[in-house]
């Protein structure tokens, strides 16, 4: 079971309440489908969306997710915040504490300013994402959507592409998959892997074509245009070339292989449009898992919120 | 004398006679050679007298049939200076000189940093000109050194190598990335190492010389640090680096510990800093203004060392036409660099005639290890490869006089020099481009 006051890293979890969480979230993502999807379990509560950073999909999926609990959610527009006024984060956090919410989900651009702000606080705090670092539901919701649709999480091939250096998405991932027993590897050119990528349990390939052989899933992550003119990857088309994924790289994986990405997915870029929209993409179901993986967040943390 | 000028293929060639000379197999004994279809079909003493039926035989009477030299730094007029060279000229003057492949540097108008440049420059070689023409293309767009170009979709397309061409990459994270990039596809990056900053308005050497003509002067030590940064940046990417054109013992000593240590990197130098100094700049000669400087007689005399012991990799010409536009000029004004495909070889060879080095090593640098660091088939006698090949006289004398030159520009320090060493015949790829009248 899952015990903790906030949800700040993948790296924390152990495999027994990743479990869990994915079961709450196999029944949550039931209870969506149905016509009636509102609940009480959060009724009376209030849940701040704190985004530093733009985002819609994640901000509005804990934002339905935390309704259809019942919470009150206030989404705070960070343009218009005091942020802007020149207060610090600890500032922001304690003056939003004093608020009385029990729940703060935060992006931020910086990696550990989500942490510093949960240490300046009295309520609940999850990452919706901070800097290169991590974004532990994205994690839960991929592992849900691997999980519906093979079964299984451990044993499974999954190769991770891309701009794995400046991906919170990848590095909440290879914590979650290597606790649940998966084989990660990253596909990526050097300049767009960390030092050491070795260390961080993965098998490391800088070919697609070899990194995709035998693969259950490959997961691409999203490639931002301004490292695309030299500083890290000399240009879109060369990038395609060598990292996108189109029908021909992805033949080299497993026929029933699963095609993923984090969105918002850039179509000619790191993906082709026939390969997005093509039978093996479950790029919507993520969406789908994603809702369903933070209301099982919520309810998870609910649970050992203080009732005075 | 277009290289297609012969349409029915050619029937077999042997060399008889000849003192075969191949430093990478360390073959150097009488013998003769075959050529069949474009490829060296036999090779030996066996064939020293005997000719086999049909074949035309040319008699070597003795002299040295050797790999054709292979040239990994000329720079080219065309596209977008076609006064100062074309493809044509720069493969007539060539295949004078013995060389029969040529490296192209990206340093052109348009600079080669696109694939259809690459494109465009092999097309003009395959139909202008008559020995092997290879693509160094660029390594940062527009050779500014800010954004790295289309490594592998260039490479794909035929460039061998990589270079900032004339300019060094001051920005220490481009070229970082740089060399972690290509080593993704094992690419070559030949880096001209210069600190901006230390050697700018600098004509000639720091040092007593100039100090005498009162010359701006750029100090050798700015090409050892950005080399001494670069080694450190292979160690952190583990990127294949070939330093350019290095020129002076301090430089020789960094590319040697480099070596020591087992990195991936190799070094170059022009002919022309082997055998000229700084005090043959004399009364402000123009033609003597090289990038990089003429330095000391101590660093020249090192850098010989350096062939005669294998720490020197390959020789170049470095062969840059100048026309008298930017020559004739205030030296502080003019442009530096010299032309030397004709002269690469005979200049070379003083190396052996006054410096009494072995000839397998004068031409090893010149051959086999640039085929080997650019993943040539040729610079070599082996059976099965191109029939590249040069045929010379190696004690025979001659006057260089740049009236007579085939290269368009005349920009050479040798004018009126007499060198020893004479180029007979070369052949590419079985046919006979060059032969001394």
């Amino acid at each position: 079971m899952f015990k903790h006051r906030h949800l700040l890293t993948c790296a924390t979890l152990s495999a027994e309440e990743i479990t869990s969480l994915l079961d709450v979230a196999d029944k949550a993502a039931e209870l969506n489908r149905q016509v009636n999807k509102k609940r009480e379990l959060l009724r009376g509560r209030t849940l701040i969306n704190l985004f530093f950073e733009p985002s819609t999909r994640t901000q509005a999926s804990f934002e339905l997710a935390a309704k259809r609990l019942g919470a009150d959610v206030l989404n705070m527009n960070v343009a218009t915040s005091s942020m802007s006024k020149g207060e610090t984060l600890i500032d922001t956090a304690q003056t939003l504490n004093a608020m009385r919410p029990d729940i703060i989900v935060v992006r931020h651009h910086a990696a550990g300013a989500v942490e510093l702000l949960s240490q300046k606080v009295s309520c609940s705090v999850i990452n919706a994402g901070d800097g290169a670092h991590q974004h532990p539901t994205q994690a839960l919701l991929d592992a849900l959507t691997m999980r519906r649709a093979k079964g299984r999480i451990a044993g499974l091939i999954v190769a991770i592409c891309g701009d794995v250096v400046h991906s919170r998405v990848a590095r909440s991932n290879i914590d979650l998959l290597n606790k649940l027993g998966a084989h990660v590897r990253l596909i990526a050119p050097s300049t767009l892997l960390p030092p050491q990528p070795d260390l961080l349990g993965v098998k490391v390939f800088t070919d697609m074509w070899k990194g995709l052989e035998g693969a259950d899933v490959v997961m691409m992550l999203r490639m931002q245009r301004e490292r695309m003119s030299g500083s890290f990857v000399p240009s879109t088309r060369e990038y395609y070339h060598y990292f996108g994924l189109d029908e021909e790289k992805l033949e080299c994986a497993k026929p029933d292989a699963l095609v993923m990405h984090p969105g918002p997915i850039n179509r000619g870029v790191e993906i082709a449009s026939t390969v997005a929209d093509g039978a093996k993409s479950v790029i919507h179901e993520q969406v789908e898992m994603g809702v369903a993986v933070r209301s099982a967040v919520l309810e998870s943390l609910a649970r050992h919120l203080p009732n005075t | 004398m277009a290289a297609n000028h012969n349409k029915t293929p050619a029937g077999p060639t042997v060399f008889i006679n000849a003192r075969l000379v191949d430093p990478g197999a360390r073959r150097d004994e009488p013998g003769g050679l075959l050529v069949r279809d474009g490829v060296i079909a036999d090779i030996g003493g066996h064939l020293r007298r005997n000719a086999p039926e049909g074949a035309e035989v040319i008699d070597c009477r003795g002299n040295v049939l050797c790999p054709g030299l292979i040239d990994m730094q000329v720079f080219m007029g065309e596209p977008g200076y076609e006064h100062r060279e074309t493809i044509r000229t720069a493969g007539e003057a060539a295949a004078a000189g013995g060389v029969t492949t040529i490296v192209v540097m990206p340093d052109t108008n348009p600079v080669i940093d696109q694939v259809a440049l690459v494109d465009f420059i092999q097309r003009r070689a395959r139909d202008n000109c008559v020995v092997n023409v290879r693509t160094c293309a660029a390594l940062t767009k527009g050779l500014e050194g800010k954004e790295m170009t289309e490594i592998g979709l260039l490479q794909r397309t035929g460039a061998i190598a990589f270079s900032n061409g004339k300019n060094s990459v001051a920005d220490t994270k481009v070229m970082r990335s740089a060399l972690l990039y290509s080593r993704d596809f094992d690419a070559l990056i030949v880096h001209h190492p210069e600190d901006h900053y230390l050697a700018a308005g600098g004509a000639m050497n720091s040092g007593a010389m100039s100090a005498r003509l009162g010359l701006p002067a750029a100090h050798k030590m700015a090409e050892v640090i950005i080399l001494e940064r670069d080694i450190r940046l292979v160690e952190m990417t583990g990127g294949r680096y070939h330093a350019a054109t290095i020129s002076c013992a301090e430089s020789l000593g960094v590319v040697k510990a480099a070596k020591a240590r087992k990195l991936p990197v190799t070094c170059s130098v022009s002919m022309h800093h082997l055998t000229l100094n700084e005090t043959d700049i004399g009364p402000y000669r123009t033609f003597f203004k090289l990038r990089p400087p003429l330095r000391s007689e101590e660093d020249r005399a090192a850098l010989v060392r350096g062939v005669a012991n294998g720490d020197i990799d390959v020789i170049v010409s470095s062969h840059d036409p100048q026309d008298a536009d930017v020559k004739r000029r205030p030296f502080a004004e003019a442009e530096p660099g010299a032309i030397g495909l004709e002269t690469l070889l005979a200049a070379s060879l003083k190396l052996h005639h006054e410096e009494k080095v072995d000839l397998a090593s004068v031409l090893r640098p010149l051959t086999i290890n640039p085929a080997k660091l650019l993943g040539l088939a040729s610079g070599r006698l082996d059976k099965g490869a191109p029939a590249d090949l040069t045929l010379f006289d190696l004690n025979m004398p001659w006057v260089v006089d740049r009236d007579h030159m085939k290269a368009r520009s005349k920009n050479t320090p040798f004018d009126e020099v007499t060198l020893l060493g004479r180029v007979l015949r070369t052949m590419v790829a079985g046919e006979t481009v060059y032969q001394y009248a």
